[in-house]
C-alpha cells in the first residue's frame, strides 16, 4: 500500500519534472531570443552568459555545500564544535574576500573584452538604417552613405545577410527601446538624441524585436520585425522601397485609390506617388509587402486589416489611429489597393 | 548585598505607577491621536507598512492573473499600468523603507537601554505623512487615475503632455511628501543610536542591528534629498511648464541620473537593515558571540559608501560611453565583496555550532538561497554587454526580486517571527511558521526563477500582454500558478500573527534567552521601557549580565517626569539628563497641514501657500512654551 502510494508520488513528480523541463526546452518560439543568437554581437554576449551561469552555478553550489555541511554536520555531533578564530578567519579571507576579488577582477575585464564586440566602430560605408520609435509604431529609413534618406518603411527591417548595420536610434515623443535580441543588445531611444548601435545577422531569417523602455498604454504592442536576406534579395527589395507607388492599373485598385485619397487616411499617412503626403504615422507606399498590422501586433491579412480599418481602437486600444466608416464596396476596394502596394 | 538585592530593596511599587503614569499613552480614541511613545509609534509603522505589503502583493497577483495567458483582456492596458506602476511604489515607498523604519523605531530604544527616541513627536509627525501619503496614492487608484508611468516614473512620458491625468501628479508630489517622513525617521534614529546608547554601549559593542540601522539612516539622508528634489523638478515641469527634463531646452536623462543616484542606494537602504536581523537571529540561535564583529560593520558601512556609486548600471542602455560604464561594471561587482564578507562571516558563526532550528534561523537560511542567486544575477547584470540583452526584461524582475525577497523580506519575516514575542507578550506558532516559510521558499522560487528564462527568450517588463506565437504562454500560466502558493505562504504568516495575539504561548521576558537589551524587559515592555537603565559590560549585555550573576544599573533619572539619559558618542559616559516632550496633537495637525501643502498643489498652485500658512500655526502650536512654564512653576512650588 504505502510501496505503491510512493511509486505514485514518484511518477507523478517525474511527469511535473519531464513536463517542465518540456516547457523549458521546446515551449518558447526562439524568435526573440537572447539565447538564441543569430549574429555576431549577439553570440558574443551568449556565450559570455553562459560562462557567468557556468561559473555562478559553481559558486551557488560551493556556498550551498558549506552552509549545509556547516549547519547539519554541528546537528550530527552530541557537542556542538563551532570553528576555532583561525578556521573562520581563513574561511572568510579565502571565500570572502581572495575568491570574490579574484572571479571579479577576471568578471569585469572579460566584460569589458566583450563589450569591445558591442562597441567596435563600423567600416564607413556599413549600410546606415535610421530608426524613430513613436507611441506605437516604428519608422524606418535607409540612409545613403551621404546620410540622406533613401527610402522609408515602418515596422519592418529588412538587412543583408553578413554585413554590419549601423541604427541610427532616435525618438520623437517619449523614450523607446531598440532590441532584437537574436542580433544584438538593446538601445534607447531617447528624444533630442541619436544613439548608434548595430546589428549584424549570420543567417537568412526572420527575428522579432520589440520595445523595451515603457513607453505608454500600448507599450506591449509595439514590435517589429527584422528580416535578414541575401544580398542581392536585399538589394532588389531596397531598391523597390525606393520607387513611389505604382499607379493602379485596374479599375477596381484606382477605386481604392480614391477611395484612401479622400478619406481620413491621407491626414497622417503617405504614399508616395499620390497625393497623401501625412507624416505622423506609417508610410504605405510598399505597405502590402509587410507582414504585419500594426506594429507587429496582427498579421497583415485582408480580415485583420479591415478590422483595423474599421476599428482600430479593438484591436490596439488607445493607439492614435481613429476608425473610419466606409461603405462595404469601398473597403473592400481599400484593401485590395492597399494590399496591391507591394 | 549583590547589586540586584540593592536594586530590590530601593525598588517600590510607587515608583513604578509614577513611571507608568508619567509614559503611558493616552486610552481612547482622541487618545490614540496624541501618542508619541516610539513603541506605539513603531508599532504602527509595522502594521500599516505590513498592510501595504498585503495591497501591493494583491496588485502583483492582478497582474499575474492578467499575463497567465496570452492576449488576456483580464485587465485593460490602462489599469495594468496603473498597476504595475502602484505595485512598485507601494514595496518600494510605501512597504519597505517604511516597515525597516517600523522595526527600527520599535526595537533600537530597546536594544539600545534607553526609553524613548530622541523626537518623539518628530516621529509621530514621521508616522503621519506615512499615513497620508499612502492612503493618498491609494485614493488615487481606487478613482482609478493612478500613475501609469512606472515607480520610475521617466519623463518625457512622465510629462504633462504625455500623461495628462492626474496620476503623475500624484505621484511627484506624494513622492516629494512621503520622504519628509523617511528623513525624518533617518535623523531621529541617527541622533538616538549616537546619544542615547546605554552607558558602557560604546560604538563597537553596539548590536549589529543598531549599526546597520545607522547606515540605512545615513544612506536615507543623503539618498532622499536628490529624490525630493527631482520629483520637485517634475513637479515643476507639469504645473508650471518648468520644462527641467524637456528634450532640447533640459534633458530626460537628467531625471534618470538624479532618480537612479537615489534609486539605487534605495535597494541598499531596504537591505541593510536586513542584513542586520540576519546578525541578531544568528547570535541568538546558535547562542554564541558572532564571528567577524568588525568585518561584519566594516561590510555594512562599505556597502553603504560604494552603494552610492553604482546608479549609471540601470542606465547602461541609454547611449552613455561605454569606456565610462565599463567602470561601473567595477563598482557594481565591487559591493559583492562585503556581500561575501558578510554571507562567510554568518557561515562561519553557524558552523558546526548545533543552531536551533527555529523559524526565524529558517527564513535566515532560506535567505542564504535566495539572496546569494539574486547577488550572482546581480553581478552578471553589471557588466555592460550582458545588460543590454536583459535589461528592463523578466531576467531583471527575477533579480531584483531575488534580491529584494530573498535580501530584505525573508530577514523581515524572520525578523517578526523573533521580535514577536517582544511586541506582543506571545510566541508565534512554530508549526504554522514553519509551514509558511516552506510555502513561501517553494513558492518564490517557482514563481520567481522561471522568470530569468522568460527575460532570456525575449519577454520585456512591463508589459501587459504578449502574443500567443513567442511561446511565452505556459511558462507564464506556471509562474501564475507558482505565485498563487507564494501568497498563500505569507497568507500563513499574517494568519499566525493574529492567531497568536490570543492563542500563542506567553513569551517572558527573553524567550529565545538572546543576547541583546530588548529582551531584559518584559513582553510587551512597559510604557518606560525600561525600569532601570541598564550598564553595559560587553557586546552581548545580557549574557554578561548572566554571567556575572548581577546588573548594573543607573539610578537618579527622574521617575516624576519623562527624562532620557543622554551618553557621549563613542564611548556612552553619561553626559546628561533630558526632558522629554508627552503625548500631543500637533505632530497630526502639523502632517495635515503639510499634507494639504503638498497634495493641493496636485489642483492648485495656491495651496503650497495655504500649507505653509496652516504649517507655520501648527509649529506655533507645536513649540509653545506653555507646557515648559508649567513645569518649571511646578518646579519652583
Amino acid at each position: 500500500m504505502t510501496s505503491t502510494r510512493v511509486g505514485f508520488n514518484r511518477s507523478r513528480l517525474r511527469g511535473a519534472a519531464l513536463s517542465l523541463a518540456c516547457v523549458l526546452l521546446c515551449a518558447c518560439s526562439g524568435q526573440q531570443s537572447a539565447i538564441t543568437p543569430q549574429g555576431p554581437v549577439a553570440d558574443r554576449i551568449a556565450w559570455f552568459f553562459w560562462i557567468m551561469t557556468g561559473v555562478a552555478g559553481a559558486i551557488l553550489a560551493l556556498v550551498l555545500f558549506l552552509l549545509l555541511a556547516g549547519v547539519f554536520r554541528g546537528r550530527q555531533q552530541a557537542q556542538s564544535k563551532p570553528l576555532t578564530y583561525i578556521q573562520s578567519r581563513n574561511l572568510v579571507l579565502v571565500s570572502g574576500v581572495v575568491m570574490p576579488v579574484a572571479v571579479l577582477l577576471g568578471f569585469t575585464l572579460f566584460s569589458a573584452m566583450t563589450d569591445r564586440v558591442v562597441a567596435k566602430p563600423l567600416p564607413a560605408d556599413a549600410l546606415t538604417v535610421e530608426i524613430i520609435g513613436h507611441q506605437w509604431w516604428w519608422e524606418v529609413h535607409y540612409l545613403d552613405n551621404r546620410q540622406r534618406r533613401i527610402a522609408t518603411t515602418a515596422n519592418e527591417i529588412h538587412i543583408p545577410v553578413g554585413r554590419p548595420v549601423r541604427l541610427l536610434l532616435k525618438a520623437t515623443d517619449v523614450i523607446h527601446s531598440f532590441w532584437v535580441p537574436n542580433l544584438s543588445g538593446k538601445t534607447d531611444m531617447i528624444p533630442g538624441k541619436t544613439n548608434t548601435g548595430w546589428l549584424q545577422a549570420d543567417q537568412p531569417g526572420t527575428f522579432r524585436g520589440q520595445c523595451v523602455e515603457f513607453c505608454g498604454l500600448q507599450h506591449a504592442r509595439m514590435a517589429f520585425w527584422v528580416e535578414a536576406q541575401p544580398a542581392g534579395e536585399f538589394q532588389s527589395w531596397l531598391a523597390r522601397q525606393r520607387e513611389p507607388a505604382a499607379a493602379p492599373d485596374d479599375p477596381v485598385l484606382a477605386r481604392g485609390q480614391a477611395v484612401f485619397l479622400a478619406s481620413q487616411c491621407v491626414m497622417c499617412h503617405a504614399v508616395r506617388g499620390t497625393r497623401a503626403l501625412g507624416r505622423v504615422a506609417p508610410d504605405l507606399t510598399h505597405f502590402g509587402g509587410r507582414r504585419t498590422l500594426a506594429a507587429a501586433s496582427v498579421p497583415n491579412s485582408r480580415g485583420h486589416l479591415a478590422g483595423w480599418i474599421l476599428d482600430p481602437q479593438g484591436i490596439k486600444p488607445g493607439n492614435f489611429m481613429p476608425p473610419t466608416a466606409l461603405a462595404p464596396d469601398d473597403l473592400s476596394a481599400l484593401l485590395d489597393y492597399l494590399h496591391s502596394l507591394k | 548585598m549583590t547589586s540586584h538585592e540593592r536594586i530590590q530593596a530601593i525598588d517600590s511599587s510607587e515608583e513604578i505607577r509614577l513611571l507608568t503614569e508619567v509614559w503611558r499613552s493616552p486610552p481612547g480614541f482622541f487618545g490614540w491621536f496624541t501618542h508619541v511613545n516610539q513603541t506605539s509609534v513603531g508599532k504602527r509603522f509595522i502594521i500599516t507598512g505590513f498592510v501595504f505589503f498585503i495591497l501591493g502583493g494583491v496588485l502583483a497577483l492582478l497582474m499575474r492573473l492578467q499575463l497567465a495567458t496570452p492576449e488576456n483582456e483580464f485587465l485593460n492596458p490602462d489599469l495594468y499600468n496603473q498597476i504595475f506602476t502602484m505595485h512598485g511604489i507601494t514595496m518600494m515607498f510605501l512597504f519597505a523603507v517604511p516597515i525597516m523604519e517600523g522595526f527600527a523605531i520599535y526595537i533600537i530604544p530597546l536594544m539600545l537601554g534607553t526609553r524613548d527616541m530622541s523626537f518623539p513627536r518628530l516621529n509621530a509627525f514621521g508616522y503621519y505623512v506615512y499615513l497620508i501619503a499612502g492612503a493618498a496614492m491609494y485614493l488615487s487608484l481606487f478613482l482609478g487615475m493612478a500613475p501609469a508611468v512606472g515607480w520610475f516614473a521617466y519623463p518625457p512620458l512622465a510629462d504633462a503632455k504625455h500623461s495628462p491625468g492626474m496620476g503623475v501628479d500624484f505621484y511627484a508630489t506624494v513622492v516629494t511628501f512621503m520622504e519628509i517622513s523617511a528623513l525624518v525617521a533617518a535623523v531621529e534614529l541617527i541622533v538616538t543610536i549616537f546619544k542615547q546608547r546605554a552607558p558602557g554601549m560604546s560604538l563597537n559593542r553596539m548590536p549589529l542591528f543598531v549599526w546597520s540601522i545607522l547606515v540605512m539612516s545615513f544612506m536615507i539622508v543623503f539618498a532622499m534629498p536628490p529624490l525630493m528634489v527631482t520629483s520637485i523638478m517634475l513637479a515643476l515641469d507639469r504645473t508650471v511648464g518648468a520644462h527641467f527634463f524637456t528634450p532640447g531646452s533640459g534633458d530626460p536623462l537628467l531625471w534618470q541620473h538624479l532618480f537612479w543616484f537615489f534609486g539605487h542606494p534605495e535597494v541598499y537602504i531596504i537591505f541593510v537593515p536586513a542584513l542586520g536581523m540576519i546578525s541578531s537571529i544568528i547570535i541568538t540561535f546558535t547562542r554564541r558571540p558572532i564571528f567577524g564583529y568588525t568585518a561584519l560593520v566594516l561590510s555594512l558601512v562599505a556597502t553603504g559608501f560604494i552603494g552610492f556609486g553604482l546608479w549609471v548600471h540601470h542606465m547602461y542602455t541609454t547611449g552613455l560611453p561605454h569606456l565610462a560604464a565599463n567602470f561601473f561594471t567595477a563598482a557594481s561587482s565591487m559591493i559583492a565583496i562585503p556581500s561575501g564578507v558578510q554571507v562567510f562571516c554568518w557561515l562561519a558563526s553557524l558552523w558546526g555550532t548545533r543552531p536551533r532550528f527555529a523559524t526565524p534561523l529558517l527564513y535566515v537560511l532560506g535567505f542564504f538561497f535566495i539572496f546569494v542567486i539574486g547577488g550572482l544575477s546581480g553581478v552578471m547584470v553589471a557588466s555592460v554587454p550582458f545588460d543590454t540583452q536583459v535589461h528592463d526584461t523578466y531576467f531583471l524582475v527575477a533579480h531584483f526580486h531575488y534580491v529584494l525577497i530573498g535580501g530584505a523580506v525573508f530577514p523581515l519575516f524572520g525578523g517578526l517571527y523573533y521580535w514577536y514575542p517582544k511586541l506582543t507578550g506571545r510566541l508565534m506558532s512554530e508549526g504554522l511558521g514553519k509551514a509558511s516559510f516552506w510555502l513561501t521558499f517553494i513558492g518564490f522560487n517557482l514563481t520567481f526563477f522561471p522568470m530569468h528564462y522568460l527575460g532570456l527568450q525575449g519577454m520585456p517588463r512591463r508589459v501587459y500582454t504578449y502574443l500567443e506565437p513567442l511561446g511565452w504562454g505556459d511558462l507564464n500560466l506556471f509562474v501564475s500558478l507558482s505565485s498563487g502558493l507564494l501568497a498563500v505562504g505569507f497568507l500563513a504568516t499574517f494568519v499566525n500573527v493574529f492567531r497568536s495575539l490570543k492563542r500563542g504561548r506567553p513569551a517572558g521576558d527573553n524567550p529565545w534567552d538572546a543576547d541583546s537589551l530588548e529582551w531584559g524587559t518584559a513582553s510587551p515592555p512597559p510604557p518606560y521601557n525600561f525600569r532601570y537603565i541598564p550598564v553595559v559590560m560587553g557586546r552581548y549585555p545580557l549574557w554578561e549580565h548572566l554571567k556575572n550573576q548581577e546588573v548594573p544599573v543607573v539610578t537618579g533619572i527622574r521617575s516624576d517626569r519623562r527624562e532620557l539619559l543622554v551618553t557621549s558618542l563613542l564611548d556612552a559616559h553619561p553626559e546628561s539628563r533630558s526632558k522629554m516632550p508627552g503625548p500631543t496633537v500637533w505632530p497630526l495637525l502639523l502632517a495635515l497641514a503639510v499634507g494639504i501643502g503638498f497634495g493641493g498643489f496636485i489642483f492648485h498652485n495656491i495651496f503650497p501657500v495655504v500649507g505653509f500658512i496652516l504649517s507655520f500655526i501648527a509649529i506655533v502650536g507645536w513649540f509653545w512654551p506653555r507646557q515648559l512654564a508649567r513645569e518649571a512653576r511646578e518646579e519652583s512650588s
